[in-house]
């Protein structure tokens, strides 16, 4: 997991040493190389004369990784957010591995399976941030969802839909959410495909894995 | 919205039923003579020991007390508020009226109480704009008040503030013949200094329930020698009550519904006949039982925690499952009935619901018809 990211960067690194033909903005040293990080913005310049070697390949992506930690300060935002709030992990597809066929072709590869993890624990853990954040849901008031809610507890998302005399129709868990959002914490409320939504959503539901779903109920 | 508290409005059968309890343990401390009075429906030599009757029902409704065991201990009531996480006001007014919610019903009170307890939680961020504006709005309860600090009161300036306002965090008092403990259950061991965190981000990590980077509560080696200081020369057979923050066990760890120390603790109180603590924290109906300590819950006035999904206590009979679309639901406030036994009633006077009772009664269970009625919707 530590040793991945440094990894494909080297890859993504090498790769683009041939795509560098373009001069970049900034003038480079003559007859260097300029590799390019895949945010198509962080680059290093590299002498001409550099063998093409793995060694000299992970110092690329090292000192690029390094100009792209330093810009984004808040890069461990996963880490620490779960380190906090202890955000339940989605499925471990794990056992497919090299079973079936996967989104591009051949069978469900490791690399598959860490990006589906990944990916899907991120959009909860970025609900959980919301979750936790007066701020980020708009409280007029200093309100988060936690301050009632503790780890999600009794948002209880398996019983949507449901009738709700009040609303006046069947709510949705997004619908809850936003009842929330407007009256105990006094913020805006939010499109059902804002971005915060939906990964309130993802967090609310993340907490409640494995619960059998049972709509309806009060 | 009626202002007249709901608790205040009791249906005459409730009376009824009241008036009758009332009657039958006012009986049980007459000794065997008056008792025979009583029952022959003397009402004049029943009134000269102290009996009283109900102008609408002729049924007496209190029988003087102070006569037993040469005038020792008489029955009292007090209130308590707490946990109210006061913002400034300009940030959030909600809190603010609810605490003055809560203000006006303890004054509304009558008879007053003898006194009230704040169980901590005054401030949300420990600021001292929130304390300094806790300490105005309880200023105007009619009835004295006894603070205790809570973790949101504590962890911005480690209780400097606090103690400006109110004095030490630990200190005991006698009332009536009962022995009280006021007792600062909330340190935690020190997680900021390895973080490098400023006091407003270690307030603001404490301040998240479910946050997991901060210690447990713990009442702490020095304030457990105080607490054995404390009570040395107390005699067993002095009721003790004693007020905590937190529960003094441990029932939850991931949201501190837990004290660390909580064996130790209960180990200094468990030679004492009846012991009860009731603690705040926890912002809903909480009840239990260790040895001869009686534990109760306090509720919130800002807002309301769901239960716990582990740990439990067995005797606790949750309250409703907050209405997300009924403001103020699960929040109150309540008294305490301190019998002359020792032995404690806890009344939860919730908003916007019927009152929950709990009963030494029930607690000790020698009374299955004094359990509080089950909710009709529990926690998830």
């Amino acid at each position: 997991m530590k040793t991945t990211p440094w990894l494909a960067v080297a890859l993504i690194a090498l790769l683009s040493q041939a795509a560098a033909a373009n001069p970049p903005p900034s003038s480079p040293v003559k007859g260097a190389k300029v590799v390019k990080l895949c945010d198509n913005k962080t680059t290093v310049q590299v002498a001409a004369d550099t063998p093409q070697t793995p060694e000299e390949g992970k110092k690329i992506a090292d000192a690029l990784m390094a100009q792209w930690q330093a810009k984004n300060p808040d890069n461990k935002w996963v880490a620490e957010e779960v380190e906090a709030h202890q955000v339940v992990p989605p499925e471990d597809n794990s056992k497919l591995i090299g079973t079936g066929q996967s989104s591009t072709y051949g069978a469900v590869s490791a690399q598959d399976v860490k990006v589906w993890n990944t990916e899907t624990y991120k959009e909860a853990v970025y609900g959980s941030t919301v979750f936790h954040s007066g701020d980020q849901l708009g409280s007029e008031i200093a309100v988060s969802c936690d301050m009632c809610h503790p780890r999600a507890a009794n948002t209880h998302p398996e019983t949507y839909p449901k009738f709700q005399p009040t609303l006046g129709r069947v709510a949705l868990l997004r619908d809850m959410i936003n009842w929330c959002i407007e009256h105990p914490v006094r913020g805006k409320v939010l499109a059902p495909d804002d971005p915060k939504m939906r990964a309130l959503e993802s967090y609310i539901l993340a907490q409640r894995k494995g619960v059998a779903l049972d709509y309806g109920k009060r | 919205m009626n202002d007249k508290r709901i608790p205040h409005i009791k249906s005459v059968e409730t009376r009824y039923f009241e008036e009758r309890d009332a009657l039958f343990r006012g009986l049980q401390r007459l000794d065997r003579r008056t008792f025979m009075k009583v029952s022959t429906g003397a009402a004049a030599a029943a009134v000269a020991a102290g009996v009283s009757y109900h102008a609408h029902t002729f049924l007496p409704i209190n029988v003087a007390s102070a006569a037993e065991g040469g005038g020792a201990r008489q029955e009292f009531t007090f209130a308590y508020i707490s946990d109210s996480h006061l913002y400034a006001k300009k940030t959030n007014e909600r809190f603010v009226r609810q605490l003055l919610r809560a203000v006006d019903d303890v004054n509304a009170l009558d008879p007053q109480p003898d006194f009230v307890l704040y169980g901590g939680d005054l401030a949300q961020l420990g600021r001292k704009e929130e304390l300094d504006l806790g300490a105005q709005i309880l200023k105007s309860l009619k009835a004295p008040v006894h603070m205790m600090v809570g973790e949101h009161d504590w962890f911005f300036d480690m209780g400097h503030r606090w103690n400006e306002l109110f004095g030490p965090e630990n200190y005991s008092f006698n009332h009536k013949g009962v022995h009280f403990v006021v007792l600062m259950s909330v340190h935690e061991k020190d997680f900021w200094t390895p973080r490098g965190l400023t006091p407003a981000e270690r307030m603001h990590t404490v301040a998240g329930l479910d946050n997991a980077i901060q210690s447990a509560f713990e009442v702490g080696a020095t304030e457990r020698a105080w607490l054995k200081k404390d009570l040395e020369k107390v005699p067993t057979s002095t009721p003790i009550i004693v007020f905590s923050h937190s529960p003094l066990y441990k029932l939850y760890r991931p949201w501190n519904f837990w004290t660390d120390d909580a064996e130790d603790v209960q180990a200094i109180l468990q030679r004492f006949e009846h012991v009860t603590v009731l603690h705040g924290h926890t912002h809903q109906v909480l009840t239990n039982r260790i040895g001869n300590i009686d534990f109760h819950g306090m509720l919130s006035t800002a807002w309301p925690w769901p239960y716990a999904p582990q740990g439990l206590p067995a005797l606790t009979v949750q309250m409703n499952r907050p209405n997300p679309f009924d403001p103020n639901d699960g929040l109150g406030d309540g008294t305490a009935t301190v019998h002359p036994d020792g032995l404690v009633d806890k009344l939860y006077s919730l908003w916007n619901r019927n009152p929950m009772a709990v009963k030494a009664s029930y607690l000790r269970g020698s009374s299955q018809q004094d359990a509080p009625a089950l909710p009709t919707l529990a926690s998830y």
